[in-house]
């Protein structure tokens, strides 16, 4: 028979691992398993493009390389259980995969929040599916939106709906600042400004206490006992690692997978683990396991398992640089490295946070992490300063974000 | 080998710049700017660079 390596999850990191695993030198069988209908697409659109009604999916799905071609794909199947003993996966149908590796990619799931009240009215963005579901509901005339958490997430959602011409949009959050947790209190605080000025309102230092509301929600009750009326609510509150179906193998399941340097999870040479769902020491920082949901981390993290499994002879540190972006309004913002691990000493190294700023974040008086915001001059400007993260030697002492 | 980017996707996020400095490049105003036919021994940085791209306007043609 022939040796065969399934891949539990079709989404970016799931496609990657493919990839990667033929560019390993993998001639076997190869089987993807995705819950969504859809082939792997890419998710950043879906809280601006897709919402506001700019992009169709035809322009989000990937293209897979030719390599590729031959693969197995069982979309619209999850994987419910795993016996990695056995080197087995059963999915939602039945169906008992055997596999001689293991690539897990089962990636997240939005976070809900626990609270009484109606559901419908309420919605997430993570699928396509959720993105069209928003975006009809954006759309209908006289639409209140409250958004749920001051993320990423929620700011891009709350800037599109803006930018749809949504008269009242609402963002609430604990926090006193939106992106603070990420990006510190002085990005935190001129990209409240910026919002604001272009329409966003804002209710932070406060939680949700329940919805309002029969069969549709009709507001947001706050936790001081106040109502924000609303037919639409988003919930961007963070999200939940899809991993049950790993449960009863004696794996470390307690914030994702958490996988060796090689990303290997449990020990076990056979089994990987890539994506948002893999809790992964960096080698650049202190060695610490985290998950990361960066978008480039899929393909990061499916490279180096892809020579793990297929057994390189001579691994590589892992030790990619960070990096996200995320389009609000008419601005980005740019990160390189690991902003958070340097929030407690931030200088402006360029601009002004009044208009195009770059910012410098430090850990122990030496740079960890820049963020540039604005227009495109400053985004180029941030990119001078990877190189020089990119050089750095590795943290040696564990630092908590 | 041959290289097409989007233009109309492209938003200058500049990953490829990283993956394939020899393909890719930012001008001053901080605007895209490639070669269309690259050397065949750039093949695997090219790849990367599609692979990084986060509009995945990039593409490889032959």
């Amino acid at each position: 028979m022939t040796a065969r390596i399934v891949v539990a999850g079709a989404s970016m990191a799931g496609l990657r691992a493919a990839e990667q695993l033929r560019a390993a030198g993998w001639r076997g069988a190869i089987t993807l398993v995705g819950d969504e209908p859809h082939p792997p697409y890419n998710r950043p659109p879906l809280s601006k493009e897709v919402l506001a009604g700019k992009a169709s999916f035809e322009s989000l799905a990937f293209r897979p390389r030719a390599s590729v071609s031959d693969v197995e794909w069982r979309l619209g199947r999850k994987a419910v259980a795993a016996a990695l003993d056995e080197r087995t996966v059963r999915l939602d149908d039945g169906t008992e995969l055997s596999y001689d590796g293991l690539v897990v990619a089962t990636g997240m799931r939005p976070r809900r929040l626990d609270c009484p009240g109606p559901a419908a009215g309420r919605h997430t963005v993570r699928t396509l599916d959720d993105a069209r579901g928003l975006r009809e509901a954006l759309t209908r005339p006289g639409a209140r939106v409250v958004v749920v958490g001051a993320g990423f997430i929620g700011c891009e959602v709350a800037a599109t709906a803006v930018g749809l011409g949504v008269a009242e949009v609402t963002v609430v959050d604990p926090l006193p600042l939106p992106m603070a947790g990420p990006l510190g209190e002085l990005l935190g605080r001129a990209m409240l400004e910026r919002h604001e000025a272009r329409g966003v309102r804002f209710a932070l230092g406060t939680g949700v206490a329940g919805f309002t509301g029969e069969e549709r929600v009709t507001g947001v009750e706050l936790s001081d006992g106040s109502v924000l009326a609303a037919d639409v609510v988003v919930e961007s509150v963070g999200s939940v690692a899809n991993t049950e179906w790993l449960d009863g193998n004696g794996l470390d399941l307690a914030d994702g997978v958490l996988t060796d340097a090689r990303l290997r999870a449990g020990g076990r040479p056979d089994v990987v683990a890539v994506g948002d769902v893999a809790r992964f020491p960096n080698a650049r920082y202190d060695g610490v396991p985290r998950r990361v949901e960066h978008w480039c981390i899929p393909t990061d993290t499916a490279k180096h398992a892809a020579k793990t499994l297929v057994g390189d002879a001579e691994p590589v540190p892992f030790a990619p640089l960070p990096s996200f972006w995320s389009d609000q309004h008419d601005f980005r913002l740019q990160s390189f490295g690991a902003p958070v691990l340097g929030k407690g000493d931030v200088r402006v190294l360029d601009g002004d946070p009044e208009g195009d700023v770059l910012v410098g974040y430090h850990h122990d008086g030496r740079l960890v992490g820049v963020v540039a915001l604005g227009g495109q001059a400053m985004t180029a400007s941030a990119a001078r300063y990877r190189a020089e993260l990119l050089k750095q030697p590795a943290l040696t002492e564990t630092v908590s974000g | 080998m041959k290289v097409v980017v989007d233009m109309n996707k492209c938003q200058d996020h500049g990953q490829c710049v990283f993956a394939a400095p020899d393909v890719f490049s930012l001008d001053d105003a901080g605007h895209l700017a490639y070669v269309s036919d690259p050397d065949d021994a750039l093949r695997d940085e090219v790849e990367e660079a599609a692979d990084v791209c986060p509009l995945q306007a990039i593409r490889i043609e032959a």
